[in-house]
């Protein structure tokens, strides 16, 4: 079914509860339906519904960016490309060009795998998760979205209806960056988002890290964050950051690579993702 | 060898199959569809190795839409025979059982039941109603650990068979091979230097895109028909006739469309299940495997433990080789041992040399050919210890490879002597290369160069041309179609008729209409079904000359064809269509044939000149350039030579940078899909430049060698000769992806 608003899609996941799946861009939902990771009774099309299918973004609130917005759009647009380079980054390599004009950043969340690409980016950026349900809206910072791979905090009769992230000032940059063994269609081994802030002198007075694929859901790294304010942008710093960002990681050994590997692409993607956002703070 | 100016070889005509493919017009086989077609589900089992205790079925034989369950105990009992399957004799019962499980299953994805029902959701619901009591067993994966006398045993009564000696107790090594000329012994005493490493490589697949299919329809009069993705119609129809123990003659196969094979699509088996369940239904049956079965359930090409060792002299001269070599046969006998024993030497002449391989059975699917089979293993430890003999005597990796390279008269370790080859001539276009003369620059950054030897095969093809009114020739051949076959078999035709390549109608028959024709595999199919179609076109010569004579009122004798195949008797010349045109209208119509089964070897050489940059905090290597040198002997059409090599190649890149069957704790595979086996994208290659060069095949009337399989062979070796030149890291274990080399740098750096 395709409701036509936020209220009616909270009347019928009230009624259905976990029997009804949502669907967005169904990249992930379709899949997990026909391989039998996830069952439904009744699948629920969410585009019908504006807010949770357009974007806008304003000097004053930032972004305000559907639930339901595909990919494309953000890497495409030539402005929010630029504001928001981690972004762009992520959800340019999310699947290829077929995926990303069906997928998006919100059903990406929503999956809530530790290695969804768009999460740390997210995290970096400060964004905060807009969440509709029974008892009214409420709003979640991403960091604290996902509980488990696969779960995130969506209560019985709640979704996402869009992702809020801060305006961008000219100072400011980011980037998401994350280490595949091939160039395309892949799961990150490791994903890395960072944002900075940069004082008029040319020092760091803000910073954010996001890590992906290193825990059970992605990470927030605040001691390799804090460790830079006040900092010059230098090599040095930031590799002392990611050796912080190291000691919140707790990574497995699987196909995709070994925990001891994992533990140190974590310093090598934040110190690579970093010198990128400076360089686009700078350039901004 | 020669300087004939042909006309059609070596032009590249638009394929015959070309618009169909690219319209997506071609049927392959799980576009066929049948009347009252069911479609048939097999259930696999979830362990490695486990003694099947009981199967009971009876819930999802009463499913509805359910038509037929079918378990071990619907096949025939065939232990203890032996069927000779055109390339050596298989025991039917490792055949059979391969096919569906009887007492024990071997691995994960052995197949033990299978259902036929009105819709394959309907067919996978019932066969999880099947109730299978397993009761598991010891497993094991890696081929050293499954020699040891105490490894689990897959198979209690197989005993190994060492060059004709069998042993007293059993173990999971079926055969013990033993190669030896000269004396090695003494010749490593002799040598100034020698080197010796040990190598490991992982199991891998041929990754073909479209997984196997088969539709089967078993009639009430006996006679069963088949379609299926399949390399060889004849010998699917023979292996499905010997399992299903009924005659030959009942069989059909008509191959339908490929989307490649590369050597996995040779054994059965969906087809004696499909053929089972369609006779219990009384309907016809398809049955089409998932990726993952796909991985899980049919052939990987073998996983390897190598000792290589060799020896030279001060100059350079090769003197003395070793080899230990012990391959994955997988689930049941019969890996790839016999290929890696004959080429782990084959491209250097070596005086005195020996060579021991064991083919082992582990809890992992049987192995399959895979593109020169067993050859790209041991290429990637001897191509890197030529290249370490090289820096030791303080000589050009290029150099050592051209003094030893061998040439005709050089005697191979397991006993034939080389009639004339091109690996002196690839290694010439190496040195001449534009690639080879550029300078590689900046850090982290090398170049690596290989060489690569796969026999090429003859057997058994035929080939068939009905002439039309018009001159025109439909030609039905028996070889499926993988690489552009068709084009290359009609082009032979053409150039001796006299005819243009779109002059012929290619068709590839089924078991019934063509005459009998081997697999495609071995690259074999230009060589020798090609050489039967210019049979065929001989044949046709011949029998106009004799019609045209009476026509010509003169003797056969008398009429000559030229080289443009025109016909020349007394003062008239006509060409194949004047000619064949006057004789339909006289009432005379031709059908030309021919059968041949050479038995040569076509001898397929090559090199391969890598470059590439090694991201030093990753692990992670980016081929930046690569050059693939193939003697095809003549190409005959060089846009499909030239794809076979950039194809090849790109499979071995994929080999020797991330492509593993990665197993679990208890040996079930990790990775049985294409997002974690990861095979090449176009994104992870460059380009891959290709130069032929042509050194002339004395066996074949144009020239032709094999090219198929040999560029898959070189790039494992040519890429960790370019790490090592990057990092100074020597890396004897394949897939040298992004973990292993980090690490392989990291313990490098700490020991230096």
């Amino acid at each position: 079914m395709a409701p036509q608003s936020v209220s009616e899609v909270v009347a019928v996941l009230s009624e259905h509860g976990d029997r009804a799946k949502l669907l967005a861009g169904g990249t992930d939902i379709i899949v997990q339906l026909r391989e039998g990771l996830r069952e439904a009774d009744m699948v629920v099309d969410i585009k019908k519904i504006d807010a949770v299918t357009s974007f806008k973004y304003c000097d004053e609130n930032g972004l305000s960016l559907g639930a339901a917005v595909a990919c494309y759009n953000l890497y495409e647009h030539p402005q929010l490309s630029k504001l928001y380079g981690a972004l762009a980054d992520s959800t340019h390599i999310i699947g290829g060009w077929q995926i990303q004009s069906r997928a998006s950043v919100g059903g990406n969340l929503c999956n809530a795998s530790p290695a969804a690409d768009s999460i740390p980016a997210l995290i970096a950026l400060n964004a905060t998760a807009v969440i509709a349900g029974p008892s009214g809206e409420r709003s979640v910072a991403v960091e604290d979205f996902c509980t488990g791979p696969g779960r995130n905090v969506l209560e019985n009769g709640e979704f996402l209806v869009s992702l809020q992230i801060p305006a961008q000032g000219g100072n400011c940059g980011s980037a998401y960056e994350r280490f595949i063994p091939r160039n395309e269609m892949d799961i990150a081994v490791v994903g890395a988002g960072s944002w900075v802030k940069l004082a008029d002198d040319g020092t760091i007075a803000e910073a954010k890290i996001g890590l992906g694929a290193v825990a059970a859901t992605p990470l927030v790294a605040e001691a390799a964050a804090a460790s830079l304010i006040g900092k010059e942008p230098t090599e040095e710093n930031f590799a002392a950051a990611g050796e912080l960002a190291k000691q919140i990681a707790t990574p497995i050994s699987d196909m995709r690579g070994t925990d001891e590997y994992r533990m140190h692409l974590v310093g090598v993607l934040v110190k690579r993702t970093l010198t990128t956002a400076v360089e686009r703070a700078q350039s901004s | 060898m020669t300087s004939t100016q042909y006309r059609v070889i070596g032009s590249r005509p638009v394929r015959h199959d070309g618009a169909d493919k690219v319209t997506g017009k071609a049927i392959y086989t799980a576009d066929t569809k049948l009347p009252g077609m069911l479609a048939g589900f097999v259930l696999r089992s979830p362990h490695a190795h486990a003694k099947i205790v009981s199967i009971d079925t009876s819930e999802a034989e009463t499913t509805p839409g359910v038509h037929a369950v079918v378990t071990g105990k619907d096949f025939p009992n065939v232990e203890n025979k032996m069927a000779d399957l055109g390339e050596g004799s298989v025991n039917l019962a490792y055949l059979s059982s391969n096919c569906m499980a009887q007492q024990k299953v071997l691995y994960r994805g052995h197949a033990v039941a299978a259902v036929a029902a009105t819709d394959v959701h309907i067919a996978e619901a019932a066969a999880k109603k099947i109730k299978v009591e397993y009761e598991v067993l010891d497993s094991v994966t890696w081929v050293l650990d499954a020699m040891k006398e105490d490894a689990p045993l897959l198979h209690a009564d197989l005993v190994t068979d060492s060059m004709g000696d069998k042993a007293e107790n059993p173990s999971n090594i079926p055969v013990h091979l033993h190669f030896e000329k000269g004396d090695a012994g003494k010749a490593f005493e002799e040598a100034d230097v020698i080197v010796e490493r040990e190598f490991k490589t992982a199991t891998v697949h041929q990754g073909y895109i479209e997984p196997h299919a088969v539709v089967a329809d078993y009639n009430e009069d006996g006679r069963l028909k088949i379609w299926t993705a399949t390399q060889g119609s004849f010998t699917a129809r023979q292996q499905t006739a010997e399992v299903l123990q009924i005659p030959l003659g009942n069989v059909l196969v008509t191959p339908c469309e490929i989307g490649g094979g590369f050597g996995g699509k040779i054994t059965v088996y969906l087809e004696p299940t499909a053929a089972i369940l369609s006779k219990k239904s009384g309907r016809p049956v398809r049955i089409t495997m998932t990726r993952a079965d796909v991985f899980e359930a049919s052939g990987p090409t073998p996983g390897s433990f190598m000792r290589v060792k060799i020896g030279a002299k001060n100059d350079g001269t090769m003197i003395a080789g070793e080899a230990w070599l012990a391959y994955d046969a997988g689930a049941y006998p019969g890996g790839m041992i016999g290929p890696g024993c004959m080429c782990v030497f084959s491209c250097y002449d070596i005086e005195h040399a020996v060579v021991d391989g064991y083919d082992v059975c582990l809890n992992k699917p049987k192995t399959s050919a895979y593109r020169a089979p067993g050859a790209t293993q041991v290429a990637f430890a001897t191509e890197q210890l030529v290249d370490e003999l090289a820096a030791k005597l303080g000589m050009c990796e290029l150099e050592i490879r051209q003094k030893n390279a061998v040439k005709e008269g050089s005697r191979r370790v397991d006993g034939p002597v080389y009639p004339p080859i091109g690996l002196e001539e690839c290694l010439q276009a190496v040195q001449n290369s534009d690639h080879w003369n550029t300078p590689l620059e900046g850090p982290n950054r090398g170049r690596g160069i290989a060489a690569g030897f796969w026999f090429g095969c003859g057997l058994k093809s035929s080939a068939a041309c009905t002439v039309n009114s018009d001159g025109t020739i439909n030609l039905l051949e028996g070889s499926t179609d993988i690489g552009g076959s068709r084009t290359s078999i009609a082009m032979q035709l053409a150039e001796v008729l006299g005819l243009e390549a779109d002059d012929i109608n290619p068709m590839v028959g089924d078991t019934d209409t063509a005459g009998y024709t081997d697999v495609t595999g071995g690259s074999r199919v230009t060589f020798a079904t090609g050489m039967a179609a210019y049979e065929a076109g001989r044949d046709l010569q011949q029998q106009m000359k004799t019609l045209a004579a009476d026509l010509w009122d003169c003797s056969a004798d008398e009429i000559t064809v030229g080289e443009d195949g025109s016909f020349t008797g007394g003062d008239k010349t006509v060409g194949f269509k004047e000619l064949a045109t006057e004789l339909f209208q006289a009432g005379e119509h031709l059908v030309g044939r021919a059968t041949v089964s050479p038995e040569c070897p076509t001898n397929g050489f090559g090199a391969q000149i890598a470059d590439i940059e090694v991201d030093p905090e990753t692990g992670k290597v980016t081929v930046l350039r690569y050059t693939t040198i193939q003697d095809a002997g003549k190409a005959i059409h060089p846009s499909y030579v030239e794809g076979q090599l950039q194809g090849g190649t790109v499979q071995g890149i994929g080999w020797a940078l991330n492509e593993e069957y990665f197993y679990k704790a208890d040996d079930t595979m990790a990775n049985a899909s294409f997002l974690d086996y990861r095979m090449p994208t176009m994104l992870d290659v460059p380009m891959i430049d290709t130069i032929i060069v042509e050194t002339g095949n004395p066996d074949h009337p144009y020239g032709v060698r094999g090219v198929g399989e040999t560029p898959i062979v070189p790039p494992p070796a040519a890429l960790a000769n370019a790490i090592f030149n990057a990092t100074n890291t020597r890396m004897t274990e394949l897939p040298m992806s992004p973990p292993k080399l980090w690490k392989a740098m990291q313990s490098n750096q700490t020991s230096e």
